[in-house]
């Protein structure tokens, strides 16, 4: 055989596997969506679920997904913002910062089981938060932290030098480059880095079941005390 | 050409009725353990265009950088010896550096215009430091674009992204912000090296009428860039200053057989 027919047999076989590939997710899709369009109705995701009976709706799971997603960033999105503007303006390249990164780097690699037992140990046990949406928030929150950070930091260091040197030689100082010519010039990267990190966040399973709990007590959407048990705004309720 | 550095080197020194508003006495810059400025001492008069010519590597750029302090920002660079700016050292930790930069500016080799408004590149500095005036900040803006030459082009759009510009005009508005701060010493490191013979010559045209109100120091690889506009010329070589002097003389008669191998350009 020539080299040049071992290289359509090649090219063949390379493409019978992608599109086998293809094939199979989009048969999964296609199922899915078959299934599951004609179930979705505004009834659907406005009513809260029954049990021990068929029909209702996901308002409530909605609900916690969203109040979730925020809480965390809300909680997140400083502390990430804070380490990467050092990281990435302030700390001097040594062994600490070194190691800083490299902690950074292992977090942004644990399974979220680890971190939804951690959360549940620490969070739920320890500090006696029970299974709640904080405790919840705090884990995803775990989870979020390294990658947040590496997002960021990397669109702080995307900006070039020049433009630091530019601000410098102004006589502005670092903390005013930063905040008034380095943030602006990233926000577009850091905002891609949110959004992304908030479809992490929202597809987040496995470190909830240990510390927001397994099941959404019904909720009075009318209750706005957040003290309330029933309240959807109440942080220490379970989800 | 010559591979060793002359042991003698020429200096002037300032006529004593010159005014000077920069100097340095024997700075050494040191990146880690590698010395890279050797002790220079040299003096610049008020209202005279300075270039500092060499080879490359051989300190120009760190010893620019040294005058404002910009060093400092590099974590490995060391600087010793003193920096007099209207006599007074600034190289000393006491010196207030965001104030002293607002009176040595700095343009870079690489137009580093933000990406802001034209408009905003130059007022975002002065509202920094303080003029908060919208009439004073709108007249700051259109001197400093008039002195820059860049006013008849862009006075229609100054609310234009400043990216926009082309890179003559983008550096013209570098030195435009540097100046709107008034400062009187203004600092250029190869400022033409990145654009086309055009808007070198416009640059030039600009630093000839700068000069009248400012001390302006700058670093070129171009001889004749170096001889068409400054008064004095200082010769760098490996971390030293080997001739000094006003720039006809270095270039017509220098005093130095390095010096005279450069500028004729049998030379590295
Ligand atoms: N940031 C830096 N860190 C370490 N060494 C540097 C740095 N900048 C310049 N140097 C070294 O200092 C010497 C002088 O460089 P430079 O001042 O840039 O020369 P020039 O501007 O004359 O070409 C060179 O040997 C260069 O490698
Ligand atoms: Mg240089």
């Amino acid at each position: 055989m020539n080299a040049k027919k071992i290289d359509k047999i090649a090219v063949g076989f390379l493409y019978a596997m992608a599109g086998v590939i293809v094939l199979i997710l989009f048969s999964l899709l296609a199922f899915i969506l078959w299934r599951g369009i004609p179930q979705i109705s505004w009834e659907f995701l406005t009513t809260p679920s029954k049990s021990f009976q068929t029909g209702g709706g996901i308002v409530i799971q909605l609900f916690n997904s969203f109040y979730l997603l925020i809480l965390t960033m809300l909680i997140s999105t400083p502390l990430s913002l804070g380490a990467a503007i050092y990281l990435s303006e302030y700390a001097k390249k040594n062994l600490l910062t070194d190691f800083i990164r490299t902690i950074i780097e292992v977090l942004s690699s644990l399974p979220s089981v680890v971190v939804g037992l951690f959360g549940f140990l620490v969070f739920v046990l320890q500090w006696g938060l029970g299974f709640s949406i904080l405790s919840g928030a705090m884990a995803l929150t775990l989870f979020n932290l390294p990658l947040l950070t590496r997002t960021i930091e990397d669109s702080l260091r995307a900006i070039p030098l020049t433009q630091r040197e530019a601000g410098l030689a102004l006589g502005l100082s670092r903390w005013e480059t930063v905040n008034l010519v380095i943030l602006p010039a990233a926000l577009p990267g850091i905002l891609t880095g949110m959004i992304l990190a908030a479809g992490r966040i929202f597809g987040e399973a496995a470190a909830l079941i240990y510390t927001a709990g397994q099941s959404a007590p019904a909720l009075d959407f009318t209750n706005w005390n957040p003290l309330s048990i029933s309240s959807p705004l109440n942080v220490m309720r379970p989800a | 050409m010559s591979e060793k550095v002359d042991l003698e080197t020429h200096i002037i020194k300032m006529k004593p009725d010159a005014s000077v508003d920069l100097s340095t006495k024997d700075l050494h810059v040191w990146y880690g353990q590698n010395e890279a400025i050797k002790g220079v001492t040299l003096e610049f008069e008020e209202n005279k265009i300075t270039s500092l010519i060499g080879p490359s590597g051989c300190g120009k750029s760190t010893y620019l950088r040294s005058l404002n302090r910009m060093n400092d920002e590099i974590q490995i660079a060391r600087v010793t010896g003193e920096i007099l700016y209207h006599g007074k050292d600034i190289n000393t930790p006491e010196t207030d550096v965001y104030e002293m930069r607002k009176n040595i500016g700095m343009v870079f080799q690489r137009p580093n215009p933000f990406s802001k408004s034209i408009y905003d590149n130059i007022s975002f500095a002065l509202k920094r430091h303080g003029v908060k005036d919208k009439n004073a900040l709108d007249e700051a803006v259109e001197t400093s674009l008039k002195q820059a030459a860049l006013w008849e082009q862009v006075k229609d759009d100054l609310h234009k992204n400043a990216l926009a510009l082309s890179g003559g005009q983008q550096q013209r508005l570098c030195i435009a912000r540097a100046i709107a701060l008034k400062p009187d010493v203004l600092l250029l490191d190869e400022p033409a090296s990145a654009l086309d013979p055009i808007s070198t010559s416009q640059v030039e045209d600009t630093l000839l009428q700068l000069k009248e109100k400012y001390s302006i120091i700058i670093v070129t690889h171009n001889m004749q860039q170096a001889s068409r506009i400054s008064d004095y010329t200082a010769f760098f070589y490996l971390g030293n200053v080997i001739e000094y002097d006003e720039t006809r003389k270095v270039f017509t008669r220098p005093k130095i057989q390095s010096t005279e191998d450069y500028v004729s350009g049998n030379f590295g």
